[in-house]
């Protein structure tokens, strides 16, 4: 058990925009959200999934859309707890516990504050040890969990409970829903007992975040260099370095789906780089040849604060580097893959571990 | 032929330029009432070059007085603002990250209002236009003047915005609006707080932009006033005075400019020492390197594009006292009444220009009035100025090696020629005005602001339209054509159109063609 503070929600939310591979919501806006409900409630119980027990029953709660729209409609942690209350209410039992689905971005600090709000603990784990666009893409999915019964709510009142005979039915739903929501809504999913989270979750992720944001904040004090801060903690490989060109992104379907244009700089001058994302970066092209695929991290990092760029904020001119993490090791199995691999978001691209192909 | 003129906290500097030659500079104190200080080094430059004032073809002013209004909390006016976006957009109220000492100083006079916009444009909630009128009453009933009106993807529609700011003045006729979607882009904080500075600095503005037009009529120059934008380029006194948030970095960006081009170096490290503060940035490729992200000013988070600057309080003017483990200088500074108030000037206060003229750094007040500093007090001080100077370097560079160093700003007299991380030290000439020369040779702009249907067009296609455009516009401005880049690019889909609607801004930037 560990005590989480309104000063340990900055690491968390620099580190969260790491792994969150470009989505996962603004994480500007997740820490003063959750800065502000820890401020009310006071701290939040972190507990590992060790020490879940057989009778405790938690749920996941996340921000569903497109990224963008979050940093205009400043969505809060009221709703969210709304939704929470609401599968509660529909499954008629309290829920003991809160997980983040992703660890990613404002979805990964939000549920802190959700945690605080309810006064229960938030799990130091989450469902895909990343972020990831589209619902049924968690670990949670390889080992059978249902996605539903899933609440959605807005901030008009509205809330929406979903059933399905499958975690694909359930983006479906969710992803037109949201999209009536005005492309984003607050989410509770993935109800799940002790022993189900306990097997099938990502352990340690928040505290990997917030060790992750840590080492980003002692780099930027010691004035080291922040990006080769980033590759030490996190394993990451360097992939690009250059200036943005083109950044080019649509709302499509309740995601914001485009694709960035670097062109090198440095060791890199005279190449270019493509990312193409949907929410979350899923590919990197330099000069065409792929060079990093989910479900390999992914991420755009300021080149000088070594802060990750989210894709809401990529804009023409900055300067950034490009970094691969490789992903948590059950992506790497053939189920894993065939979930959140190239293949699924339409690429025919063969999977090579990000580590060696930048060998 | 052109003035260029620097306002600083502590100095006015004026330089007249004929094409890109420094014809006269003038370096005087800034004066309370600022026109009176610009009038004399006015005059100055004239009375020097023998130019009459009827041969001037511009003056171009930069300043950083509204950004020390913002980081002193002085000669701001109590401000309020309404957001529009309720039920969305409560979560995190307006002001939410600001410091608090700026926040009082302002008033946190802050109102939430139904309306705003979806992504698509359908409305969140329609516009309450008697809950404006609440508001904009209860806003009059304070007092208030300085009124900023942010609402929910306004980039998008502007309407609401709009229709709240005509609400607003008809219950304060004399309201000072400020809306959003004029002053930045996406993403609603930092779009509302530029807009609130914004509207915090409008009394200010009016009155300061007034005193720079007094000051030029009064020296007989009839030519137009520019005044130096975040970005390099210039505006018009009449945009200038509604839109002050504008130039709260203009004045680094004009001391990194007139250093490159003073010195022709490329890639090296500016250090502009003035009155009271110095200011760090690195040039590549001859422009100012620009800050990614998030920019604050004076604490608050914006989105800005402005050069990545690292300052801190050392300059002529700061104060040298002993504290109680070492020696401490600055950041008070005895700012513009250095002359009067510093040893060497008949003064009691010891300041840093004291000790380099103590050192025998520099020629300039009264050596016998600091003959009897104590030698050890003298070096300590040196040896602190030197290292705050050497910190600001490694923190700004961007590499282990050491990199040239320009040494600009009346203050540079106070570090000597040898500095670490440094492979050597230009000074170039004209070094103390490297701000007004900056202003001088500002950048000319051109934008563009077009909503394309992509129907019979691509977007690659509307993009390369919409930037020859805007490099166009800024050949026509009078920009170099083989200097001119394209530095912002922002496009906005406005999907609740027909036919496919893409809003695209772009704006591109080019030297001023050599007359």
């Amino acid at each position: 058990m560990r005590l989480l503070q309104v000063e340990d929600m900055r690491d968390l939310a620099v580190g969260a925009a790491i792994l969150g591979t470009g989505g996962g919501g603004d994480p500007y806006i997740g820490m003063l959200l959750a800065e502000q409900v820890i401020r009310e409630y006071g701290p939040v119980r972190m507990i590992g999934l060790d020490e879940l027990k057989d009778d405790d029953f938690g749920a996941s709660v996340a921000y569903v859309g497109a990224p963008v729209v979050m940093i205009e409609k400043l969505m809060g942690v009221a709703d969210m707890v709304k939704a929470f209350k609401a599968l509660e209410r529909y499954m008629g039992r309290t829920l003991t516990a809160v997980v983040s689905a992703e660890i990613g971005g404002a979805n990964s600090i939000v549920p802190v504050g959700v945690a605080a709000a309810l006064g229960i603990p938030l799990l130091d784990a989450d469902g895909m040890g990343r972020a990831f666009p589209e619902i049924p893409l968690v670990i949670w999915t390889l080992h059978g969990l249902s996605a539903t019964p899933m609440t959605m709510a807005d901030e008009k009142g509205n809330s929406i409970v979903i059933e399905t005979i499958d975690n694909h039915w359930t983006e479906r739903f969710a992803r037109s829903v949201a999209t009536d929501m005005g492309a984003v809504a607050s989410t509770a999913l993935y109800p799940a007992s002790g022993p189900d989270l306990r097997r099938a979750s990502v352990p340690g992720s928040v505290s990997r975040v917030i060790q992750i944001g840590k080492a980003i904040r002692e780099a930027q004090a010691a004035h080291r260099n922040t990006v080769e801060a980033v590759l030490e903690v996190t394993g990451g490989v360097r992939l690009f370095k250059g200036k943005i060109t083109d950044v080019l992104r649509r709302i499509l379907g309740g995601y914001a789906r485009g694709e960035c244009t670097i062109e090198g700089l440095g060791d890199f001058k005279g190449q270019k780089m493509a990312i193409h994302f949907q929410n979350e970066n899923l590919i990197a092209y330099v000069n065409e040849t792929p060079v990093a695929v989910v479900p390999d991290l992914i991420t755009v990092l300021d080149s000088d604060t070594g802060e990750a760029v989210t894709t809401e904020h990529l804009r023409y001119g900055y300067r950034v580097d490009v970094i691969g993490i490789p992903c948590y090791h059950e992506w790497r199995t053939p189920e894993g893959i065939a979930l959140g691999g190239p293949g699924h978001f339409g690429y025919d691209v063969q999977y090579t571990p990000v580590e060696r192909r930048a060998r | 032929m052109r003035i260029g003129i620097d306002v600083g906290g502590t100095n006015t500097d004026a330089v007249l330029m004929d094409g890109l030659k420094v014809v006269a500079s003038y370096k005087t104190p800034t004066t309370p009432d600022v026109s009176s200080g610009i009038l004399s080094a006015l005059q100055q430059v004239l009375a020097q070059s023998g130019v009459q004032p009827g041969n001037i073809d511009a003056v171009m002013l930069g300043t950083t007085h509204f950004t020390n209004a913002i980081v002193e909390g002085k000669r701001l006016s109590p401000t309020a603002i309404i957001r529009l976006g309720a039920p969305a957009a409560v979560a995190l109220p307006p002001m939410v990250d600001w410091p608090s000492r700026l926040a009082e100083t302002l008033g946190r006079n802050t109102f939430v209002a139904k309306g705003g916009y979806e992504f698509d444009g359908r409305q969140i909630s329609p516009l309450d236009e008697e809950e404006i009128r609440g508001m904009a009453r209860l806003i009059a009933g304070k007092g208030i003047k300085a009124v900023a009106i942010s609402c929910v993807f306004s980039p998008v529609n502007v309407e609401m915005e709009d229709r709240a700011a005509a609400i607003v003045r008809e219950e304060i006729s004399d309201a000072r609006l400020t809306l959003s979607h004029n002053i930045g882009r996406i993403s609603l904080l930092e779009r509302e707080n530029a807009a609130i500075l914004n509207a915090c600095l409008s009394d200010l503005a009016q009155h300061t932009v007034g005193s720079f037009e007094r000051a030029l009529k009064e020296s007989g120059i009839q030519a137009p006033l520019f005044l130096s934008q975040n970005d390099g380029t210039l505006m018009n006194t009449e945009f200038a005075a509604t839109h002050p948030v504008l130039t709260v970095s203009s004045g680094p960006t004009n001391s990194m400019r007139g250093a490159a081009f003073l010195s022709g170096a490329k890639d090296a490290m500016v250090v502009d020492i003035g009155g009271t503060t110095t200011d760090v940035g690195m040039l590549v490729k001859g422009f100012p390197r620009e800050a990614s992200m998030a920019v604050r000013i004076g604490g608050v988070r914006t989105n800005f594009r402005m050069p990545d600057v690292y300052s801190f309080g050392l300059g002529g003017g700061s104060l040298v006292r002993k504290g109680d483990s070492r020696l401490e200088i600055g950041p008070q500074s005895v700012g513009y009444e250095l002359t009067t108030r510093g040893l060497a000037f008949g003064g009691d206060t010891l300041t840093t220009t004291d000790i380099a003229i103590a050192a025998g750094m520099a020629d300039i007040g009264d050596r016998r009035r600091v003959a009897s500093l104590d030698q050890s007090l003298v070096e300590n001080a040196k040896a602190r100025i030197k290292e705050m100077v050497e910190e600001a370097i490694d923190r700004m560079k961007t590499g282990p090696d050491p990199v040239p160093v320009i040494m600009v700003g009346g203050g540079s007299i106070l570090v000597g020629d040898a500095l670490e991380g440094a492979s050597e030290v230009i000074r170039p000439p004209h070094f103390a005005a490297a701000n007004a020369i900056g202003a001088a040779i500002a950048q000319v702009g051109g934008e563009v602001d077009v909503t394309f249907k992509l129907e019979k067009m691509t977007r690659d296609e509307a993009l390369e339209q919409a930037k020859a455009t805007a490099q166009q516009k800024t050949v026509e401005a009078g920009a170099q054509a083989d200097t001119v880049e394209v530095v912002e690019v922002d496009e906005i889909p406005l999907t609740y159109l027909p036919g496919n609607a893409l809003r695209v801004r772009v704006k591109a930037v080019g030297d001023l063609r050599p007359a």
